[in-house]
């Protein structure tokens, strides 16, 4: 089996996610969607490290996990604090800076 | 004959233009603070200019016949390309009896103005403008080039435009005003076109290169430049079709009419067509055309002179109607040059006469110009209606007075040659004439003559002296000039080298024959006019008249003509270039800035302020970014 | 197929373990991230990740790379995913989108960009040149030593960033997790006279069955006077009204023998 096909299965769960961020209003549910596209890409790193014979995928695979889990602690954070005082989780609700 | 180069008193041409103008701009830019002596300052620039004429004058009498022309140049002015105009001045004798006429008969209206315009508080800037008329006259009769005459021109036709619109509160006078410079206007723009082909086909428009060249060039070219002149004639003197304007006129003061309208300006056209002589001389259709537009003019200011009520209009149609006889004179060919410049000298002094006596007269009457309300004035008014008389018996042309002498050379000239045209332009002058005698008679009788006629708060009283020495000079004039000048030959002398010796030709009638008839048929016109305004009693309100009389009262309907045939064209062209201009090229730049607006207005909306859709339009170019990559590696 | 083309598979093969593995997994995550994107309930969404996550940890293992399979388990799945589950319960875990799109064209345009953007990677990543060279050589002294041996020398300067950035994401979060005290510190006092004021019921209420012979969760309390108390059951098994879930107390008292005397 080739090594792409990894590839190919990162490229379509990236596809995948960010078709949820784009569709879904529920904010928690779009980070969700953006944890799966870094999901894929980390796949893909990993898939690279192993196709050329070095760690340095990997590396960059870790520290890839390392951010996101930064992010995802601010972010929810700031969901938090929004939907105390606006009561919806909803992300069209910020739409005032429309024309 | 050859030009030479000014000295001693010759050189001084440039004076003679520059002391009324130094006298224009003291008074025009000096202000309320000239207003006590202004009108001093401007009598006596032009008559330092009529005694600088005068020596110069008799200098050139000193001087053999074919050594009188002076030329002297001021400066360069226009050097560009192929171009090269200079400013200078040239004295020989055809330019000199205009120089002397205007400053003489100018000299004498200031004097007359000093008094007329008395009480009126804007004294000053009348003088201002009276000298600025002396000086653009003197400096297009004394022009050596084209351009530079070009230039006297239109400064002419800017005086006129002022003094015609003096009293400016007057909406119908300042109407009248721009009545004229339009109408000059149209005649300006055949002068520029004559240049113009003068430039192309002979390189210059000094008169030296001109005429030299003149020899050479085709008949074409000279008929074209010829009949452009004309145009520049006609719109000038008030010779039809640019003649509507000459009546309005009347609206400016009456020593402006004396001076612009009757003695100079409007002579100014007759001064073109003679200096041009080589141009006409060569382009034979030319010429008949000049001919013809003066006997058409001649005939039609005559019908319109028996039917003015107002006597100022009245003259004025005179007016048009003498300068038709010598533009029909100067039509003629070298055989009627001088006798155009001679009845133009005559006519400058008894139309000016006229003019001031009708101002004395309008003067008692509290500035009325109605006269079928004046009438047996000639015990009241003496002097005013001696003078007056003296200039009627000129231009009805009664020997030995001066009108007798030049026109009825006019008319013998006319008669010059075979075929057709000696006929019709004959006889055309000579019931012309006619007609002059009945309506120059008729207002005679009906001014000074008669029952009187004007109303109660109406006090007639004799002019001032101020007023009357000029009368008295310029009836002098009337009477004698053309003794003076005619039967001793010395005017046809004095112009034979500008114009050229006209060759023998026979007349189809013999000179005693035309003599005889024209003074039967004036003799016919004073009795009818006898008959009809003297045994009559004149009515104060006008009657209905022959349909003849009422389209007379109208100018013969020049107006409506001018108006069916330029002006409501005019208007409706103008009316659909703004048409044009608001719909199309405002349409256009509107359109495109409402477009920008449009499409501004519809991508705005991309900004919904949604996050997803930022989102979509951020996911759609990598998207697109990476369809560049691989199109680029492909 | 050519011999050029045999040895390019010959030399890109991975093993049959790992393409049954692959083939195996990777459909599951696909339909879990399926799952992720269609699910109208956010928790069903948030265990599907966590579903995708793990079969991608063994996809991890499978490419040899344990410690980032375990640490994904471990951080990502255990620590990150849970954390998102916390939140859904904070947030409101009953709360669920609704299908009806608001945005318009947006389904559509989202629809062909995905597709699009898939599209263009898949074609464009066709024409890779595909090695793999496998990380024997790489793991000779195993993996953490030598992701260790990257982490500590190239990459250091990274790391160090990195670890600043977690400090500031953790400052960051109790940065705005943190609520202003606007009023007075509520003490215990105040809350029991607030209790008390109220005239609601002040004690704890009874648990379910306690005074009736079942303590199942759906038998009812019973009052002093014996009448069964609706309050001391879950609002949820009322509201549901299932038939015959509650069961109607006795009203008998059980005695006992050494009861009397």
């Amino acid at each position: 089996m080739n090594p792409m096909n990894y590839v190919y299965l990162s490229a379509l769960l990236f596809s995948i996610g960010a078709s949820g961020v784009l569709l879904r209003r529920n904010a928690i549910v779009v980070f969700m969607c953006i944890e799966l596209m870094l999901n894929a890409t980390n796949l893909a790193f990993v898939t690279f490290a192993r196709m050329q014979g070095n760690l340095d995928g990997q590396v960059i695979a870790f520290f890839v996990m390392v951010v996101a889990a930064a992010e995802v602690v601010v972010g929810l954070a700031i969901i938090v604090t929004i939907f105390r005082t606006r009561r919806s989780a909803s992300v069209d609700g910020a739409n005032l800076l429309k024309y | 004959m050859t030009t030479s180069d000014a000295g001693g008193v010759l050189s001084l041409g440039w004076l003679l233009i520059a002391a009324p103008l130094f006298g224009a701009a003291v008074l025009l830019l000096g202000g309320r603070r000239t207003d006590k002596w202004g009108h001093l300052l401007g009598t006596a620039m032009p008559a330092l200019s009529f005694v600088v004429a005068l020596v110069q004058f008799i200098a050139l009498l000193g001087r053999d016949a074919e050594d009188r022309a002076v030329s002297s140049r001021l400066y360069s002015w226009i050097e560009v390309g192929g171009l090269k105009v200079d400013v200078g001045l040239l004295l020989d004798p055809l330019s000199m009896c205009f120089v002397l006429l205007v400053t003489f008969v100018g000299t004498l209206i200031h004097i007359y103005s000093i008094g007329y315009m008395e009480d009126d508080r804007d004294r000053r800037r009348f003088f201002g403008y009276l000298n600025l008329f002396v000086a653009a006259m003197l400096l297009l009769v004394l022009a050596n080039s084209y351009l530079v005459l070009y230039v006297g021109w239109e400064g002419v036709g800017l005086a006129s435009y002022l003094l015609i619109g003096f009293w400016s509160f007057n909406s119908s006078y300042a109407a009248a005003a721009k009545k004229a410079f339009i109408a000059n206007r149209v005649g300006d723009f055949g002068l520029s076109i004559a240049i113009m082909i003068m430039f192309v086909q002979f390189g210059g428009v000094s008169f030296d290169e001109v005429f030299g060249a003149a020899d050479g060039a085709s008949e074409g070219v000279l008929t074209a430049i010829g009949l452009m002149l004309l145009l520049a004639a006609c719109g000038k003197s008030a010779q039809f079709p640019l003649q509507s304007w000459l009546g309005d006129a009347m609206a400016g003061p009456t020593p402006v009419s004396a001076l612009i309208h009757a003695a100079t300006m409007v002579t100014a056209g007759v001064y073109l067509v003679v200096r041009s002589a080589p141009i006409f001389n060569g382009a034979p259709d030319a010429q008949l055309v000049v001919v013809i537009v003066g006997a058409i003019t001649l005939v039609f200011g005559a019908i319109i002179g028996c039917a003015k009520d107002d006597i100022k209009k009245a003259l004025a149609a005179s007016t048009m109607s003498q300068i038709g006889y010598m533009m029909l004179a100067a039509g003629l060919g070298p055989v009627g040059y001088v006798f155009a410049i001679f009845h133009l000298l005559t006519h400058g002094f008894f139309k000016a006469g006229l003019f001031l006596g009708a101002g004395s007269v309008m003067h008692g009457f509290n500035d009325q110009v109605n006269m079928r309300r004046f009438g047996g004035i000639s015990t009241v008014m003496k002097i005013t209606w001696v003078t007056f008389g003296l200039g009627w018996l000129a231009i009805i042309g009664v020997p030995p007075f001066s009108g007798f002498w030049s026109k009825d050379k006019i008319i013998e000239s006319a008669f010059e040659g075979s075929g057709w045209q000696p006929w019709v332009f004959g006889l055309t002058a000579l019931v012309g004439a006619g007609i002059t005698a009945f309506y120059m008679t008729r207002l005679f009788f009906m001014t000074f003559h008669g029952e009187r006629r004007w109303t109660d708060e109406v006090h007639p009283h004799e002019s001032s002296l101020i007023m009357t020495v000029p009368l008295m000079v310029l009836a002098v004039g009337s009477a004698l000039l053309g003794l003076v000048l005619g039967p001793t030959g010395w005017i046809q002398d004095w112009l034979a080298p500008v114009v050229g010796e006209p060759a023998e030709e026979s007349s189809v009638l013999s000179v005693a024959v035309i003599t005889t008839v024209a003074l039967l048929l004036v003799a016919a016109g004073v009795a009818l006019a006898y008959a009809m305004y003297l045994r009559q009693r004149v009515p104060v309100t006008a009657p209905v008249g022959s349909v003849l009389t009422r389209a007379a009262r109208q100018d013969l309907y020049q107006d409506t003509v001018n108006e069916a045939l330029l002006m409501r064209p005019g208007q409706y062209l103008t009316r659909s270039l703004v048409y044009v201009d608001n719909r199309g090229i405002d349409g256009a730049v509107n359109g495109l800035a409402a477009l920008v607006g449009g499409t501004s207005g519809r991508l705005r909306r991309l900004q919904t302020g949604f996050v997803r859709s930022y989102a979509l339009s951020m996911f759609a170019g990598a998207a697109l970014v990476v369809g560049a990559m691989l199109l680029v590696r492909l | 197929m050519t011999t050029s083309g045999q040895l390019l598979a010959a030399a890109t093969d991975t093993g049959t373990g790992e393409a049954v593995t692959f083939w195996l997994l990777g459909p599951i995550a696909v339909l879990a991230a399926l799952g992720v994107l269609f699910s109208k309930k956010a928790v069903h969404s948030a265990l599907l990740l966590a579903a995708t996550m793990l079969c991608l940890a063994v996809l991890y293992l499978a490419q040899d790379a344990p410690f980032l399979g375990v640490v994904q388990v471990v951080v990502y799945t255990g620590a990150v995913m849970m954390l998102f589950l916390f939140v859904l319960m904070l947030v409101g875990v009953d709360s669920a989108d609704s299908l009806v799109e608001t945005l318009r064209g947006q389904r559509i345009a989202a629809l062909v960009a995905a597709v699009g953007f898939g599209g263009l990677l898949v074609s464009g990543l066709g024409d890779a040149v595909v090695t793999n060279k496998g990380l024997k050589q790489a793991n000779a002294d195993g993996n953490v030593v030598g992701l260790a041996d990257l982490i500590f020398s190239r990459y250091v300067f990274a790391f160090e960033v990195t670890s600043a950035l977690l400090i500031t994401a953790a400052m960051g979060a109790m940065v705005l997790a943190h609520r202003e005290r606007h009023e007075e510190k509520v003490t215990q006092r105040d809350l029991s006279i607030q209790r008390f004021r109220g005239g609601q019921h002040p004690a704890p209420l009874p648990g379910p069955g306690v005074y009736a012979r079942h303590n199942a969760v759906d038998t009812p309390a019973l009052l002093p006077d014996g009448s069964p108390a609706e309050v001391s059951l879950s609002r949820v098994l009322i509201a549901l009204r299932v038939p015959g879930a509650i069961t109607p107390p006795t009203g008998e008292v059980v005695r006992t023998e050494d009861d009397g005397a």
